[in-house]
């Protein structure tokens, strides 16, 4: 009888595992079972053993669930009146978060996508929970278009299908492209994420302790059996998943931006939008990855499987990325001075002084001026402030797109039909909400699933065994 | 345990099995059993091995050529149906404009190619490699669930023209593995 070590499932490992430093993907001593056993046995983990902050993490965000379906209620009930939209300012905070739950899903495909097509070895203990993190994101950001349509059930009319009226939709306008750009992205995303899990589950149903838990691993890898033919056509169709993402991935937030940039809107129709909104994209993406993975890897002692190579090459990913959105608003800015254009120019000078000044301000410090403390090893190793960074560059993306979609709204043409936005409690709750739906996610998947590629770290133990990787690779860009 | 295995067995077995420590060892084993003459034969491996499978005799890899065709059906399903939609289905004359008015209609095209393509990566990776299977001789070896955590497995299959048991038994136990298994049906 095989004598894989089952005993390491019952719990997390008891002393602190350290970090190995920011020269290594993977801590010392690690073998193929090794690495198999720590990082199964977070999902084999007796539910009475689950770290404390898990247990109260998953409960808060439970809390959040309930509260964006009594905000889904009340809108069904009552109509989007609920919310602060109206003429001028149409599109609130359902643009708004639709926006930015989709940019941050953009990193997991970055990571999973174009990374390995970079040959980049550090992302193989990130890219499985980056995937699902986009999976979650794109969840939630569906919901908010969804939502502001008005009568919701009739959300299936956005797709072409033959019915009774003959009546299509209008392929021509960029909110039709936008369907079409964000179901594929998540059919895509959902199939590439469940693609790297198939030889994984055979991992799970192999080892699992019990077993209900082999027969639902079991049922899951779909039979996977570890074939070499299987595995030739497997890293075929992985890589070709990967070739189609990454245009996919660039594709959907140009066709988002499409949204603003197709208009006549001074502050929406410009050509700096696509480039500067895939960059703001993934700029946000990394800054929740970095979020996720920093307690993730301290709650569950796995600081020698995520090290601070992950994280500093993450912090430098923000870094650079974020000079990409700086160098977009300053062209922005830029452009309505020389455009010559009157409207032009009061949209942009209305968006530093007028009366939403300080979201702009507030914008500029978060997306640019803190950020730029990354250019500092020191800071970049000092996991706390990198933690706050990201919160920090998360709130500024957010505040990004609520300058663009309300402070170009709000003053229109004609100063009769000038207008302000204030956000209400159930615009507040809906928001929330589907943070904590997000975050609940999050935590169930961490609890089932392996939450890294166990065969890619395999590889990685394997490459490491024959000396290949013993100096640090090439630094990224 | 290996003839025990073969005395309850006597006929119906799948193949036999040898076990490896690492990728290096089944790879040489793998050429070594090619070169002997033997080719319905498979190795399991817990991560992909370069070179693997074409030590094995597997040329042919369609995954590439079935994701193209799925791309193509999707670029001209989805040009097709929007240009049928615009034109043909719902003409409508919006500010004089041509009713066939394609650079509007790339980045759904883009994006119906893209998903076609992918779905049928998946698709034609699982048709091919023949999952889900929910049973495979294979796992009736107890040692064999190391497969996917830490050990390197070649089966020669019974299928094979050359394969006699015994002689193929022999034949897998001079590879140097840790252990020949019978694999029963």
């Amino acid at each position: 009888m095989a004598t894989i070590e089952k005993a390491e499932h019952k719990e997390l490992p008891q002393q602190l595992i350290p970090d190995p430093g920011p020269d290594v993907i993977l801590g010392k001593g690690h073998t193929y079972d090794s690495v198999t056993a720590r990082i199964a046995g977070i999902s084999f983990l007796p539910f009475k053993n689950s770290p404390k902050k898990w247990l109260v993490g998953a409960f808060i965000a439970f809390c959040f669930v309930n509260l964006l379906m009594l905000a889904m209620g009340y809108l069904f009930m009552r109509g989007i009146g609920i919310w602060g939209v109206n003429i001028p300012i149409g599109w609130g905070f359902a643009i708004i978060n639709f926006v930015w739950w989709i940019g941050i899903g953009h990193a997991g495909t970055l990571i999973s996508a174009i990374l390995f097509l970079l040959k980049q070895d550090w992302r193989t203990s990130i890219n499985r929970f980056s995937e699902a993190m986009t999976l979650f994101a794109v969840a939630c950001a569906g919901m908010f278009p969804i939502l502001h349509l008005g009568r919701p059930w009739l959300a299936y009319w956005l797709f072409p299908y033959p019915n009774s009226m003959w009546l299509w939709p209008q392929p021509r306008s960029p909110l039709e492209w936008d369907v079409f750009a964000v179901s594929t992205y998540g059919t895509v995303s959902l199939v590439f994420w469940y693609v790297g899990l198939i030889p994984d589950l055979a991992s799970m149903r192999d080892t699992a302790p019990h077993l209900w838990q082999r027969k639902i691993y079991g049922f899951l890898s779909l039979g996977w059996r570890n074939s070499a033919i299987h595995w030739h056509r497997y890293q075929k169709a992985y890589l070709l998943l990967a070739g189609l993402s990454t245009p996919l991935v660039l594709s959907v937030h140009t066709i988002v931006s499409f949204d603003f940039a197709i208009s006549i809107l001074p502050g929406w129709h410009t050509t700096i939008f696509p480039p500067y909104f895939v960059a703001g994209a993934i700029y946000s993406g990394f800054a929740m990855v970095l979020t996720l993975i920093i307690p993730l890897r301290s709650w569950y002692n796995m600081r020698d499987l995520i090290t601070l190579r992950h994280i500093d090459a993450a912090a430098k990913f923000m870094l650079g990325t974020g000079l990409i959105v700086a160098y977009g608003y300053s062209m922005e800015a830029f452009f309505s001075w020389y455009s010559g254009d009157k409207y032009e120019s009061f949209m942009y000078w209305n968006r530093m002084t007028g009366p939403y000044g300080f979201t702009y301000a507030l914008l500029i410090l978060c997306n640019i001026a803190l950020p730029q403390m990354l250019w500092s090893r020191r800071v970049r190793h000092n996991i706390l402030l990198v933690w706050i960074l990201s919160l920090v560059v998360n709130t500024g993306m957010w505040l990004e797109r609520f300058v663009i979609v309300v402070t170009s709204l709000h003053r229109d043409f004609l100063p009769s039909s000038w207008g302000i936005y204030i956000p209400t409690k159930w615009d507040w709750a809906t928001f929330t909400g589907t943070l904590g739906f997000f975050m609940f996610l999050i935590f169930l998947f961490v609890r089932a699933l392996p939450t890294i590629s166990i065969f890619e770290v395999r590889e990685v133990v394997h490459h490491e065994m024959h000396g290949q990787h013993n100096q640090p690779v090439a630094e990224e860009a | 345990m290996s003839h025990e295995a073969t005395l309850s067995h006597p006929s119906g077995i799948h193949g036999v099995m040898v076990e490896f420590d690492t990728p290096e060892e089944l790879l040489a084993a793998c050429h070594e059993a090619h070169a002997a003459g033997y080719r319905k034969m498979d190795a399991y491996t817990p991560i992909p091995v370069e070179g693997l499978a074409e030590a094995i005799g597997f040329k042919h890899n369609k995954v590439a050529l079935c994701v193209l065709i799925g791309g193509i059906c999707g670029v001209v399903g989805g040009l097709g149906l929007l240009e049928w939609i615009t034109v043909i289905a719902y003409p409508h004359n919006v500010g004089a404009r041509p009713l066939n008015s394609w650079p509007a209609y790339i980045p759904i095209t883009f994006e119906c190619m893209i998903l076609l393509a992918s779905l049928t990566a998946l698709v034609s990776m699982l048709a091919m490699n023949g999952l889900p299977r929910p049973y495979h001789s294979v796992f009736n070896v107890p040692a064999f669930q190391r497969a996917s955590v830490d050990r390197f497995f070649l089966c020669i299959e019974s299928s094979d023209p050359k394969f006699e048991q015994a002689d193929t038994l022999r034949f897998l136990e001079t590879l140097g593995g840790r252990e020949v298994n019978v694999v029963p049906e």
